[in-house]
């Protein structure tokens, strides 16, 4: 199980790496980097990569955004199989409806209690 | 006489200055000039841009009381700050009350408004001026970066927004006070520098360009000088400008001379990254320590050039250069 860890800290190490090149060496905005993550996730999972990841690094390849990508794909090609081109569409935000819900509601809860400061002191 | 280069035969007084900053700028380096230090960045108002209104206006009334003036006495009300439209300042102006002229020169507005003030008393149509500039951090940050609670990361290059009001009172010349013998306004520089958390690379050409024209402009030297500060080139920009500075002939000693407010504003503190910025930088380091050294006799002669940096949001994301100004004000001590 400990090397399970070290595997996940490591892979998910790697695809943070690679976000951070993205910003200080590539200079592109924080948007633009998430984009190209989720995509690039989207992209991996088009090509069956993505899994064989996940199964490689567990948490290392499912916690960071490039795991979103994948859980579109995943969730439009599911659809797709039973329903057809309509899959497409309806079956994109299946899987990832429970992470797009979850960041509404706990962003909305969090704006009605509390008051953004930005004061460092 | 080179272009853009003022000559005032009346030499209109400082007669008196306002700086009001936020907590954080308690640690800088030039706290012990500011007039006030603000327990609250919001100055106790509901937004950040009410809170940076608040500055303005009490920047201004600190001037005024320095000479037993109140509102009604002030002619002309000149300033600016880096919101969009400058809301800040406009609705500072409303409470305030006196013919507003509103500028917008970034973070050179400070002395571009000194600048107008001067023109207007020498013309005999002021007899006391408020002038100055303002920035208000996350209000600023928010107008051309991102919010401050979004928590975006900054390169080491990004330079920190001062939450800083400084206005100063120009009225006829006075004796024993600090006067502004000559000015320039400069040109826009644009070096294709497109970085938005890399504006002291991008102001240190016009810094360049406005230092020349007004030495040039004037006959002067270096020497003439006690003191050549920039508004907020920050460590990063302070260095290019004596680099170019170097290259076009200046000596070793001669560069001694060249100091920036941005770069010396909160010390070594690495938490904010490459120095201050920001329209309220200039603005309260020359109205603070620049005219207390005058006025104690220990500078004669310096040169405020206040830098900006002429981006906006929509230029940015539609990955525009950066041009930028920079215009100085020759301010000596008899």
């Amino acid at each position: 199980m400990f090397t399970s860890f070290i595997i996940a800290f490591i892979v998910g190490g790697l695809i943070c790496v690679i976000g951070q090149l993205l910003m200080d060496v590539g200079k592109l905005t924080p948007a633009h980097t998430l984009a190209i993550l989720v995509v690039t996730g989207a992209i991996l999972d088009g090509f069956g990569l993505y899994e064989p990841l996940i199964d490689f690094a567990g948490a290392g390849a499912t916690i960071p955004i490039t795991s979103f990508g994948n859980s579109l794909t995943h969730g439009a090609l599911a659809e797709a199989e039973k329903h057809g081109w309509i899959g497409v569409l309806t079956g994109m935000f299946e899987v990832t409806s429970s992470g797009i819900s979850a960041a509404i509601i706990f962003g909305f809860i969090g704006a009605l209690i509390f008051r953004s400061k930005g004061n460092i002191d | 006489m080179d272009k853009g280069v003022i000559y005032f035969p009346s030499k209109p007084s400082i007669l008196a200055a306002g700086v009001v900053v936020g907590p954080l700028e308690k640690r800088s380096v030039f706290a012990q000039n500011f007039d006030l230090v603000l327990d609250d960045e919001r100055a106790d108002q509901k937004t950040n841009e009410q809170g940076h209104q608040h500055l303005i206006e009490e920047a201004a009334q600190i001037a005024l009381q320095k000479k037993k003036l109140t509102m009604d006495a002030v002619d002309f009300f000149i300033g600016g700050d880096l919101v969009n439209q400058m809301t800040p300042t406009n609705f500072a102006a409303s409470t305030i009350g006196s013919p507003f002229i509103g500028m917008y020169s970034a973070c050179a507005t400070s002395t571009a408004a000194v600048i107008i003030a001067s023109l207007l008393t020498e013309l005999g149509g002021s007899h006391y001026a408020i002038a100055g500039a303002a920035s208000q951090h996350n209000a600023i940050e928010r107008q051309f970066r991102y919010p401050v609670d979004y928590g975006g990361q900054k390169p080491a290059t990004a330079q920190w927004t001062v939450t800083a009001a400084g206005y100063a009172l120009i009225g006829k010349h006075q004796e024993g006070e600090p006067c502004i013998e000559a000015a320039t306004f400069g040109k826009v520089a644009d070096y294709q520098q497109s970085d938005p958390f890399h504006m002291g690379a991008a102001m240190a050409p016009a810094a360049f360009s406005t230092i020349n024209q007004h030495l040039k402009g004037r006959g002067q030297t270096v020497q003439d000088y006690d003191v050549i500060m920039t508004g907020d080139l920050g460590k990063v920009g302070l260095p290019i400008l004596k680099e170019m500075l170097r290259q076009s002939g200046f000596t070793t000693k001669q560069l001694e001379t060249i100091r920036d407010g941005g770069a010396e504003y909160y010390g070594d503190d690495p938490l904010f990254l490459a120095g201050a910025s920001g329209a309220g930088c200039s603005a309260s380091v020359f109205f603070s320590e620049i005219l207390a050294e005058l006025k104690s006799g220990r500078m004669k002669r310096v040169l405020l050039v206040a830098t900006g940096a002429l981006l906006s949001q929509l230029s940015v994301q539609q990955n525009q250069s950066i041009p930028t100004v920079a215009h100085a004000i020759e301010v000596t001590m008899k």
